[in-house]
């Protein structure tokens, strides 16, 4: 069996700041990790390794630095690693992302067939959940998104069956490998790895593709010229102008009677609710 | 599958790093373990890089290494609760082609150190906690256990330059523990500014920098020192006192911090900025007499797991680099002697050290601790009778000024007296020889 | 939320491409899920009926399902939220969800019937949906939209959403292919007025599948026990709490004055990570945008991640003891305090309130 894993290597959006005045984000020293989200998927993969020898094999598109992510991956168990990188990807947006990556997958697949893709459920920095299905649908595999729980996997008869989460329940979906899954956070905790993970990890060394090395038909396709969306403008939410009402109060119980006569003379109609509300709660106790 | 080397080292600041690199460019095999998620991870510092140790090590840093300024001007300041007074040092000379100083930001200078390693030939390997030094029953130490899975390396020699905590040294029954009053704990805080604003609100050009360093009363008598550092796109600012006097209350690092932010002669300096990333970390400033045993069966120390820092001159970073070599150049050196690694032979090491600039700066300051703790008054009564000396001297207001040096000595005289003040010149002196 | 539309420069002659000028209209997917329609259709119609009365186009509505009374009732209640017609596709093969026949099935209105717009909800399903017409269209999606608006100057939709993290906002255009897509998040754009009177047109198409070409199998479905999820984003009356709590026992404090307003409990990410409530209880930017008529937060710093997901609230209240945290910057009460003494007042004082106005009614 053979899985594909894709991941991003994002900057830490916990520590990104804005700049103030030129609303211009501030990178300097912000670290870059695996985008949290594809760390579920690259467990459920490992998984797949030790249930059944599955060969995990990561891929990214990304700058050179982004090795960093493929390695720190390799530490977690996966066995092979994928930069795909080149300056015809730059300003890829979900669209270029996922013709550049389905190339490169087509390609990883023509030595060693594929059976599963997994991707994160979204990034935390392009936060758009496009990829994955964009993937899918370029590559013609089946696609399952938003899978919480893989349940059982043929191996001979290639059929797996998964759960999906929909909005109000879950999905049953079986269906035939190849296919994308895009993994459900929460639904696994990414493991320790290993020394020897780690030692071979360390003296690993990463095949790096340009376009034309992955098998990318077309460049045009690819990049800022591939990207059919266009960011015009970039800006900073603009600060309401009207403060908060402060309420005063010496105490606990002064503050939170002014509070509720304050609230109910402004908004008579939430008063009338929450009464009501309450009136009929207690009727039915 | 075991792991061997010939050496392995703990920590990958920059006594770990150097020691790394000069023991793998001299065709060693070496692993360097980190518990961070990447090298400087973790790592704090104000900080200001000295040029000369590193360029010891790698002549041509200076083309590579994520510089932020180089320092062009040095400002001390004394201050009270409404006013500063200080001394600036700037020259045209510091902007020669080899610059001495240079603000940096660790976590970025840590990563190229790093990969410099790596380039040489060392095994990096990092997210990975050494847990416990491995011995053999004669007590010489053979390797190390990590926290992952089947983690056990070994190794002919352990350099260890895990930092200032060095829970491994004190585990190994090395070293004793951490004491309170020989250590600061330094709070810090990066405030993002845009190069032109600093450039401007600094009076420096664009490269250039200016470190600020800041004594006074804002730490209520506690042996405590700031500093304000300018980077290329931030400001670092930090402030620490002993953790001795943090533990026994009153005094909390970030209360400190906010305070220094709010002075007025500070805030003007970060007006508009935008905070980011807090931090906070030990520095060991035991100075000479708290350096612990730095070498034995199989192990050596380095850095701030070792006390060198010169609390004084705020040297750490450059210490640790040169700690760090004269370590990697004893292994270097009994390798190709064909010596063992025992304790009699690695105090080479010790000599080393005591032959270098570390030992003899620490031993020339190794009164300044004891002095500080004694005469709390330097940070009390010091820079309030500066003050009010300079605004006495300098405000306009009909009173001649022979008067006003009449005033300012009686003012002296009375908050310290006249013995209290000839003595602590003395005792300064003394501790700075 | 809505943007105005940029007004053109007098005398700056619009160029569109023939090739993009065929695409004209509005259109709104109708997500049904097991005969029930997601509320958000109702949401994207109110705003596409604002973007096709800029452009001065109709708005249609898109419904893929099985046959049944349902599509009706859907078809007319989207008329009554506003849109001109429907386009119904009725089909055994799409009682459930799965991507291949509805992608299938949109991409062949889509190519036939050319809308300049497309809209759909940012569920699990409407997401999974858009990505796949989107690439097989090979045209711009933009997902999780805050605010559309028309560009006069463009002829195209400004379609604004957060980005890094939810610092900045960004507009974004797709110039040059078409449809234009968007997914928009449940409950971030208002609900539209009802006109039951509203009629409107309704065009039957067939998908032209059969169920054996169709590789996936819904074997069963497990309808969620509590329906937790839906209504926190449904409440019109919801307690929060944050890290300002201190520690887990603290969380009662919310629970309790939720209880006495009969209200929905929620809480930001950290006490997600810190297991103290369940995810689906999250409020924010990777959790639930609400709009309830009543929000109380206390010990919250009101981050952008979660300010984005509350904005649309009628009144905010926030506890805080720092007066500078910036979550006063978007409430419209201020309690400056400890949570800890405030909360329990707040839940006697209106416990009192509530029940001394009842016993007059
Ligand atoms: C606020 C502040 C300002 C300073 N300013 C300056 C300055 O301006 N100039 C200057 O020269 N010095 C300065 N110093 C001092 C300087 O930072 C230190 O002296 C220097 O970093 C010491 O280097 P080191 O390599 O010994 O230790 P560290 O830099 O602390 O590195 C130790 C490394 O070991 C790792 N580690 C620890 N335990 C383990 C383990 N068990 N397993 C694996 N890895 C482990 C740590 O993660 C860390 O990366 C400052 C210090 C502080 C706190
Ligand atoms: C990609 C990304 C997505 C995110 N998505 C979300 C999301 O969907 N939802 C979300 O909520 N967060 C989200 N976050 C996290 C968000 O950035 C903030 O970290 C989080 O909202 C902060 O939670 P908090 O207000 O509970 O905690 P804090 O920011 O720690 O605030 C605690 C507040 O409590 C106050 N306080 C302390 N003690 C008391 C007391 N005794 N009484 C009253 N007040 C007190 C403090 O003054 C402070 O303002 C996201 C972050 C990222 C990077
Ligand atoms: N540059 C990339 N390289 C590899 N995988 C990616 C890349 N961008 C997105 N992905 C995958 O697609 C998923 C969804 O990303 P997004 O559409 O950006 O939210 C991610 O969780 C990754 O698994």
């Amino acid at each position: 069996m053979h899985v594909v894993v894709c991941i991003k290597q994002v900057p830490d959006s916990a520590q990104i700041r804005v700049h103030p005045v030129t609303n211009t984000i501030m990178r300097q020293g912000v670290p870059t990790i695996i985008n949290p989200y594809d760390l579920f998927a690259l467990e459920e993969a490992l998984r797949l390794k030790d249930q059944f020898g599955a060969k995990v094999t990561v891929l990214t598109m990304g700058p050179k630095m982004a090795d960093q992510a493929l390695r720190k991956a390799l530490t977690f168990g996966a066995d092979e690693a994928i930069l795909l990188t080149d300056r015809a990807f730059a300003g890829s947006d979900t669209l270029a992302t996922s013709y550049a990556l389905s190339s490169a997958v087509a390609k990883i697949g023509q030595t060693d067939p594929i059976d599963i893709v997994f991707c994160g459920k979204q990034t935390i920095d392009g936060d758009t959940a496009q990829v994955g299905p964009g993937i899918a649908t370029r590559l013609n595999l089946q696609q399952l998104t938003y899978v919480s729980k893989i349940v059982s996997i043929d191996k001979d008869a290639r059929q797996i069956v998964v759960h999906r989460r929909a909005e109000g329940g879950v999905q049953v979906l079986k269906t035939a490998m190849p296919c994308l899954i895009t993994m459900l956070e929460d639904t696994n905790h990414i493991r320790f790895g290993t020394m020897a993970d780690a030692f071979r990890a360390a003296r690993y060394t990463l095949t790096e593709w340009s376009a034309t090395e992955a098998g990318v038909p077309d460049v045009t396709h690819c990049g800022l010229r591939g990207s059919p969306t266009v960011v015009k403008k970039v800006f900073a939410p603009t600060a309401k102008t009207v403060k908060a009402t402060p309420i005063a109060g010496d105490t606990p119980e002064s503050l939170s009677q002014t509070l509720i006569d304050t609230l109910f003379s402004a908004h008579p109609g939430l008063q009338e609710d929450l009464e009501s509300r309450v009136a009929s709660n207690s009727q039915g106790a | 599958m075991t792991e061997r080397f010939d050496a392995i080292v703990v920590g990958a600041g920059p006594a770990g790093s150097a020691a790394a690199y000069v023991m793998a460019k001299a065709g060693l095999s070496v692993l360097m373990l980190e518990r961070g998620e990447y090298p400087g991870a973790k790592n704090v510092q104000g900080a200001i890089l000295y040029s000369d140790a590193l360029e010891r090590i790698i002549p041509e840093f200076r083309d590579e290494a994520p510089l932020e300024r180089h320092i062009v001007e040095q400002r001390v300041w004394m201050l009270t609760d409404k006013s500063h007074i200080g001394f600036d040092y700037r020259s045209d000379e510091f902007n020669d082609a080899k610059p001495d100083r240079y603000s940096i930001i660790r976590a970025q200078f840590d990563r190229w150190f790093c990969t410099k390693v790596k380039q040489a030939g060392a095994l990096v390997i990092c997210d990975t906690v050494v847990r416990t030094l491995l011995k053999d029953e004669k007590g010489q130490v053979i390797g190390v256990k990590t926290d992952r899975e089947g983690g056990d390396i070994f190794a002919n020699v352990v350099i260890l330059a895990d930092g200032v905590n060095s829970t491994l040294a004190r585990d190994a029954g090395f070293r004793k523990e951490l004491d309170g009053d020989n250590t600061a704990l330094v709070a810090k805080e990066m405030h993002f500014l845009r190069p032109e604003v600093i450039q401007n609100r600094f009076n420096i050009g664009e490269k250039e920098g200016v470190a600020f360093e800041l004594v006074g009363t804002l730490t209520r008598g506690k042996i405590g020192m700031g500093f304000i550092y300018t980077n290329l796109e931030s400001v670092s600012i930090g402030i620490g006192c002993m953790v001795g006097d943090f533990e026994k209350g009153g005094l909390t690092p970030y209360g400190l911090l906010d305070e220094l932010k709010a002075h007025p002669s500070v805030k003007p300096l970060l007006a508009g900025s935008e905070m980011k990333e807090y931090s906070a970390h030990l520095i060991p400033e035991g100075g000479y007499k708290a350096i612990p045993k730095v070498y034995g069966n199989g192990w050596m120390v380095v850095g701030d797991s070792a006390g060198l820092v010169n609390s004084i001159h705020r040297e750490g970073s450059n210490m640790a680099m040169t700690s760090g070599q004269l370590a990697a150049e004893t292994v270097i050196a009994l390798k190709k002697e064909g010596k063992s690694f025992t304790e009699q032979n690695l105090a080479r090491y010790r000599s080393a050290l005591d032959d270098s600039y570390i030992i003899k700066d620490l031993k020339k300051y190794q009164g300044m601790p004891g002095f500080l703790h004694g005469n709390r008054h330097v940070f009390t009564v010091y820079p309030e009778l500066m003050s009010q000396a300079a605004s006495t001297m300098l405000r306009v207001d009909g009173i001649d000024k022979k008067s006003k040096e009449k005033q300012v000595t009686k003012s002296f005289r009375q908050k310290r007296g006249l013995f209290g003040l000839v003595g602590d010149a003395i005792k300064f002196a003394r501790a700075f020889r | 939320m809505t943007e105005p539309a940029t007004s053109r420069p007098a005398g700056r002659p619009v160029e569109i491409d023939e090739r993009i000028a065929a695409y004209k209209g509005v259109w709104v997917f109708i997500e049904t899920e097991r005969g029930h329609v997601h509320p958000v259709s109702w949401e994207l119609i109110g705003e596409g009926r604002k973007l096709a009365n800029t452009l001065g186009v109709d708005v249609w509505g898109v419904i893929l399902g099985p046959q049944g009374e349902a599509n009706i009732a859907a078809a007319n209640e989207a008329f009554a939220h506003g849109a001109d017609g429907v386009y119904l596709m009725e089909d055994p093969i799409l009682a459930e969800y799965r991507t291949v026949p509805f992608n299938k099935g949109l991409c062949n209105l889509v190519n036939t019937y050319k809308p300049e717009i497309l809209l759909l909800g940012a569920t699990t399903l409407g997401r999974d949906l858009a990505s796949a017409v989107a690439t097989t269209l090979a045209t711009g999606l933009t997902a999780d939209c805050t605010a559309l608006a028309i560009d006069l100057d463009t002829h195209s939709m400004a379609a604004t959403r957060p980005t890094f993290g939810g610092s900045l906002l960004c507009t974004i255009h797709t110039l040059k292919a078409r449809p234009q897509m968007a997914t928009v998040r449940p409950r971030v754009m208002a609900m539209p007025p009802k006109l039951s009177d509203r009629t409107g047109k309704i065009v039957n198409v067939a998908l032209g599948m059969q169920e054996q070409d169709i590789i996936t199998k819904v074997l069963d479905y497990i309808p969620d026990r509590n329906q937790d999820q839906a209504q926190l984003a449904f409440a019109d009356f919801i307690v929060a709490g944050g890290r300002g709590l201190g520690k887990v026992e603290n969380f009662r404090l919310v629970t309790d004055l939720a209880a006495v307003l009969g209200a929905e409990v929620g809480g930001t990410r950290p006490l997600v990570q810190g297991g103290w409530i369940p995810q689906e209880r999250q409020i924010g930017q990777t959790g639930k945008t609400i709009r309830p008529k009543l929000y109380i937060a206390a010990g919250i710093s009101g981050a952008i991640q979660h300010r984005v997901g509350v904005e649309g609230a009628d009144c905010i209240i926030a506890i805080n003891s720092d007066p500078n945290a910036p979550i006063f910057d978007f409430a419209h009460y201020a309690l400056v305090g400890d949570a800890m003494k405030i909360l329990p007042a707040l839940t006697e004082a209106f416990r009192n309130r509530l029940s001394v106005n009842r016993k007059t009614i």
